[in-house]
């Protein structure tokens, strides 16, 4: 059936003849690369030095052993043997065994210490013939060659080099294996590698770039071309954890995820009738205001809510330290301790400082994938936008409400606004695109009192309560009262008595039409 | 004298016909004949043929030639087109003047 069905379709069959990718399993590669590495073909990963490029090497090859069991040959040209193993231990990769076993075969190409004496014309076929008989001894699928600037740098004749390099890559070809070659680069945005190396291993580019951006360093990853085939362009965001690189294909989410029309109270009743009954449960929601408007409470009763219908909830402070965060939540009646020792709520505060953006995102995600909660609250937001590009910040929440919408899980976010008083653009933050629901607390002057005032600005999908309400916090947690009737101008701040004489009204409407007709 | 006389094990990797490995195969033998009087093994290994005698050496270039004894091992790459550079790789240049040295002052 699936050759006949196969056949009739010439489309299908041609593309089957074109370049195939080799999964590399590198978290978010495959989806940047449209698949993975090229088979049977190399691949060129340039960036400078500390990129996490020998890392990548060692990973292609790990994952290739330990996910398709095909084994691998690492050729280094730097580092030792031993200290690749050493430093792979440091990820839990245990490449002793996997030389022990015959998956693995490092090829060891570092200078002689004793040094060398060049006398005449030469050329690197001792090298090619080791690699071959490596590749044929160990059924290799996977290369990784790290790195050819180091090549470059052993030998002087750059010109007899570049022409050993070229036919390594064609007999590398020849043979069929997949191939990882690393390159060192001077500048971030610059050629793409020493010594024109990319000239002759040009099929497939990957560079990874480690830019320094207002005083932190930030790593991503471009794929420049992979030849007769399709990629994801532009840089992707990555991070070094201790499971290797991790990469946030931003743009790959697919935005397939499913809708629920489930709801999920918000642990404060008023609020529920004001959206409508409920957040749906894969929804986003900004809460966003001026410091001191109660955001961190509709967090609180958000969790709380979440751990007396029995589901866990994680909280990712920013603001606040844990012991500020419990002691505030009980003077709202709300015992954050109890919650965390009953294991169903989990508070992870952190300074936005102590890491880069990537770090931060890697570790929202692997405490969700380590406590599975339902409901997740980051408190706050802008708190991470502090001294970030306004782009690698968009990126993070984009990868943030991607994941917590894969995964099905409420996110409760907020987000402090600078001004106290008036209206704010939230849509400065370039966050309020990705939100479901969006809820504005503001500070209100009326009668020459501050009052707070809560409103849900926008809600995706559903009927939701137009009014500016009052909220008042006391010791039972917010209380939202009846909206500012007979008041307009909230929005702006100073609010202002709606005139209850008809006549004015009528006058006003009339007089505006007039000046519209001038 | 037949005592004193320095024992040598040299190794050199080619890569079957080129020919920088003919180049160096004909140089290292004419040295060898003309200006060394000692005794030498010479092991000519062809990469093609037995690459993981190469790979046990660590060896990346052909031609290399590696003097194994005696110590210190040395590594000289090239078609050894520069006789006195080999020779001073080799340590015989050393050799070739004290034993000329020696010869005088026994005259």
């Amino acid at each position: 059936m699936n050759s006949s069905s196969s056949s009739s379709d010439p489309k299908a069959r041609t593309r089957l003849k074109g370049v195939q990718k080799i999964r590399t399993m590198i978290e978010g590669f495959d989806d940047i690369s449209h698949g993975g590495l090229p088979v049977g073909r190399s691949t060129l990963v340039s960036g400078t030095s500390g990129t996490g490029k020998t890392l990548l090497a060692v990973q292609f090859l790990y994952h290739g052993i330990t996910y398709f069991d095909e084994p691998g040959i690492f050729v280094t040209f730097e580092e030792s043997p031993e200290d690749i193993v050493t430093n792979a231990y440091s990820f839990g990769w245990d490449l002793k065994s996997l030389i022990k076993s015959g998956k693995l075969f490092i090829l060891d190409a570092c200078p002689d210490p004793e040094g060398q004496e060049v006398v005449g014309s030469f050329d690197l076929s001792a090298l090619i013939e080791r690699i071959q008989y490596a590749i044929r001894k160990y059924s290799a699928k996977r290369i990784s060659i790290d790195s050819v600037t180091a090549v470059f740098q052993q030998y002087d004749a750059a010109e007899v080099v570049r022409r050993e390099i070229f036919r390594l890559v064609a007999r590398l070809k020849q043979v069929g294996v997949t191939t990882l070659m690393t390159t060192e680069r001077v500048d971030e945005y610059g050629p793409v590698a020493r010594f024109g190396v990319e000239e002759f291993v040009s099929d497939n580019v990957v560079i990874v770039r480690n830019a320094l951006e207002g005083e932190r360093r930030r790593r991503t990853v471009e794929i420049l071309k992979l030849r007769g085939t399709t990629h994801m362009k532009g840089e992707y965001p990555f991070t070094i954890t201790d499971s290797g690189v991790s990469i946030f294909p931003l743009g790959a989410m697919r935005l397939t995820q499913r809708s629920s029309n489930v709801r999920v109270s918000s642990g404060v009743k008023t609020l529920d009738e004001m959206c409508g009954g409920g957040f749906f449960r894969d929804s986003i929601i900004l809460a966003t205001g001026a410091t001191g408007t109660g955001k961190t409470l509709l967090v609180s009763n958000f969790l709380a809510n979440a751990c007396e219908n029995d589901e866990r909830a994680i909280l990712f402070a920013y603001e606040e330290s844990r012991s500020q965060l419990a002691r505030n939540a009980s003077s709202w009646g709300i015992d954050f301790e109890a919650l965390e020792r009953e294991g169903l709520l989990k508070i992870i505060c952190a300074y936005p400082e102590s890491a880069g953006l990537e770090d931060h995102l890697q570790i929202i995600k692997s405490k969700i994938a380590e406590f599975r909660p339902s409901r997740i609250a980051i408190d706050s937001l802008s708190a991470l936008d502090r001294g970030v590009s306004n782009n690698a910040f968009r990126q993070f929440v984009i990868g943030v409400t991607g994941f917590a919408k894969q995964e099905e899980i409420t996110g409760f976010f907020t987000n402090t606004t600078e001004q106290f008083m008036g209206s704010h653009s939230i849509t400065d933050s370039h966050i309020s695109t990705i939100t479901d629901t969006i809820l504005m607390l503001q500070y209100v002057e009326v009668r020459g009192e501050m009052s707070r005032a809560i409103n849900v600005f926008k809600m995706r999908g559903s009927w939701h309560d137009k009014a500016i309400r009052e909220y008042i916090i006391n010791e039972d947690g917010p209380q939202i009262q009846e909206s500012f009737r007979n008041l307009e101008g909230i929005i702006s701040g100073s609010a202002r008595r709606i005139p209850s004489n008809e006549r004015n009204q009528l006058s006003r409407i009339v007089n505006a039409v007039r000046s519209d007709d001038d | 004298m037949s005592a004193s006389k320095p024992t040598y094990i040299l190794k050199l990797y080619i890569n079957g016909n080129t020919s920088s490995s003919k180049k160096a195969l004909m140089t290292l033998k004419t040295i060898l004949e003309e200006s060394f009087n000692g005794i030498y093994a010479l092991k000519v290994i062809d990469v093609k043929e037995s690459p993981q005698l190469a790979e046990e050496d660590k060896i990346m270039a052909t031609p290399t030639l590696s003097k194994v004894l005696p110590p210190p091992v040395r590594k000289i790459i090239g078609d050894l087109s520069d006789r006195e550079k080999v020779l001073i790789g080799l340590d015989l240049l050393y050799d070739e003047i004290s034993e000329g040295m020696h010869d005088q002052g026994t005259q």
